[in-house]
């Protein structure tokens, strides 16, 4: 790991105003650190940001708000997220381990890396890594990578769940400049498909730093819930996960949202699945035919075609269980 | 390459010698770098002046530097669990916490468990249960057993499965370190 220097603010200023000559934020650390080891990531000057008074989960009757170094453990834990938004903490409980769950936070995660090997390997090359080296998962192991989004310069999954909950919560981000100035977008509208510039994953501008995730109360919200499918029980990546939250009262569909994870480049909503439930009836057949559409657009690798299927079924399944 | 933190784990240890037996060995004279920095760490109470890089992980300054070599080094990438220490009461991996960022903070590992010789009843039940093989995985197996039972996470056994996840035992000796915590959960 190449040597860097760690600087700890006495503030959001003196934060963002380091961040804004080009210090790298470090949060929970748990992806920035593993990259830096295996010099995937080659930060010189990084920035402490646990001192900074960003830990506060604030719950009202019309929102939640995540400070963005909250912990993913306390967050997954907190009796207000798991009663109202249940498929926020569900998304966390089905992340990482117990011990990265007591050291990631809620900003970090969203800005957490693919796994994609290649990309994390410097013996490949990677165009998300080097821009215009190449990207040998095309052709090579790509039964992890995304069947959604892609492009021919990229296809790495992007690996949080909790994005993919936070999308169909419709939650917004709260962002900092170095200049001191502030903005709130949403959060579909944070990360950035690969195109031509894989190696560009977000929409933050040099030195913006994420200070919270804004979610709103909705009846929906408090009927979501997450489904994660992977290769084994626990402490690992997704294949597909889907995420729903519904507000089905009196049998009709008033509110549908729906999203997926482990097929796409971004957190993946699934607006064709949405719009096959809203205002119809509940019934099984509505859920299995509109299950039945996710997916549209899907341009699958060499080994990664079953994700076709399995999202199909992860939604269906993910549906029943939130309307159970 | 693909799933190398998880499969490849390089269960080879900095010193030679695996076992803890020996005297802790004296600890190496830093090499003072232009970004080293002098720390005080708070490690099974009592405080542990060292000089660190900033990159330095936690589990490298116990390791290395303060001769704590009960913590294990794994896969060093927050995949396997061997590292595992408690940060003011919460389990994380000392792999991925800089040690500087860890001043002011309690930290307890394996060697902190036991009382003036008498071991902790987690320690205790991993003895009774035969919850280990080689023993490399089992510090780390024990501070997320310790931590585990404290969060309340040892309702039954599919729970102390999913919530041991982070800690990875290549011998295979799950099911006793299983009926170790169920047994250790029940005593307290």
């Amino acid at each position: 790991m190449q040597s860097f220097t760690l600087a700890a603010p006495n503030g959001l200023d003196a934060a963002t105003d380091a961040g804004g000559r080009g210090g790298r934020y470090i949060a929970g650390g748990t992806d920035l650190l593993q990259l830096a080891k295996d010099n995937v990531e080659t930060p010189d000057r990084l920035i402490d940001l646990e001192p900074l008074p960003l830990t506060d989960i604030t719950v009202t009757d019309d929102s939640l708000r995540l400070g963005a170094m909250a912990r993913m453990s306390e967050v997954a834990a907190h009796p207000a997220v798991v009663a109202r938004w249940p498929v926020i903490s569900q998304a966390l409980l089905a992340s990482a381990s117990p011990q990265i769950r007591n050291m990631g936070t809620i900003g970090g995660n969203l800005l957490q890396r693919t796994r994609c090997g290649y990309f994390r390997d410097t013996g490949f090359a990677c165009n998300k890594r080097v821009p215009g080296s190449g990207c040998p998962a095309r052709e090579g192991e790509n039964r992890m990578l995304a069947i959604l989004g892609t492009s021919e310069h990229c296809i790495a999954s992007h690996a949080s769940d909790l994005a993919v909950a936070l999308i169909v919560l419709e939650a917004s981000v709260d962002l900092r400049a170095p200049d001191g100035t502030t903005r709130t977008i949403p959060l579909a509208e944070l990360h950035k498909l690969p195109g031509d510039t894989p190696h560009v994953e977000t929409t933050l501008r040099p030195g913006e730093l994420i200070t919270a995730v804004a979610v709103p109360a909705s009846r929906a919200g408090m009927r979501s819930h997450y489904l994660k499918v992977r290769d084994r029980a626990s402490f690992e990546f997704a294949l597909v996960s889907a995420a729903v939250a519904i507000d089905a009262g009196a049998g009709t569909v008033h509110d549908i949202r729906v999203a997926a994870g482990g097929v796409g480049t971004k957190p993946w909503r699934l607006p064709e699945v949405e719009e096959a439930l809203r205002g119809h009836p509940l019934t099984p057949k509505t859920l299995a035919d509109a299950a039945a559409l996710a997916g549209q657009g899907a341009t699958p690798a060499t080994q990664n075609g079953f994700k076709q299927v399995l999202l199909r079924r992860a939604v269906l399944r993910a549906l029943q269980t939130a309307t159970a | 390459m693909l799933g190398a933190t998880v499969t490849g784990l390089a269960l080879a240890p900095q010193r030679s010698r695996a076992d803890d037996t020996s005297p802790a060995p004296a600890p190496a004279a830093p090499v003072r770098s232009a970004e080293a920095v002098d720390i005080v760490l708070q490690v099974n109470g009592s405080p542990l002046p060292l000089t660190v890089e900033p990159r330095t992980s936690l589990l490298d300054a116990l390791r290395e530097q303060a001769g704590l070599n009960g913590t294990k080094k794994g896969c060093d990438r927050g995949s396997c669990g061997a590292c595992t220490v408690h940060v003011d009461g919460r389990r994380v991996v000392s792999c991925l916490t800089l040690a500087v960022r860890a001043q002011g903070k309690a930290i307890t590992t394996i060697e902190g468990l036991a009382v003036n010789g008498t071991l902790h009843p987690v320690q205790a039940a991993f003895v009774a249960q035969d919850g280990f093989q080689c023993g490399y995985c089992t510090p780390g197996q024990i501070m997320s057993a310790v931590a585990l039972i404290e969060e309340g996470h040892a309702g039954s056994d599919a729970e102390i499965r999913s919530w041991m996840s982070g800690n990875i035992c290549r011998c295979g000796a799950y099911p006793n370190i299983v009926a170790a915590i169920r047994d250790a959960a029940q005593e307290g």
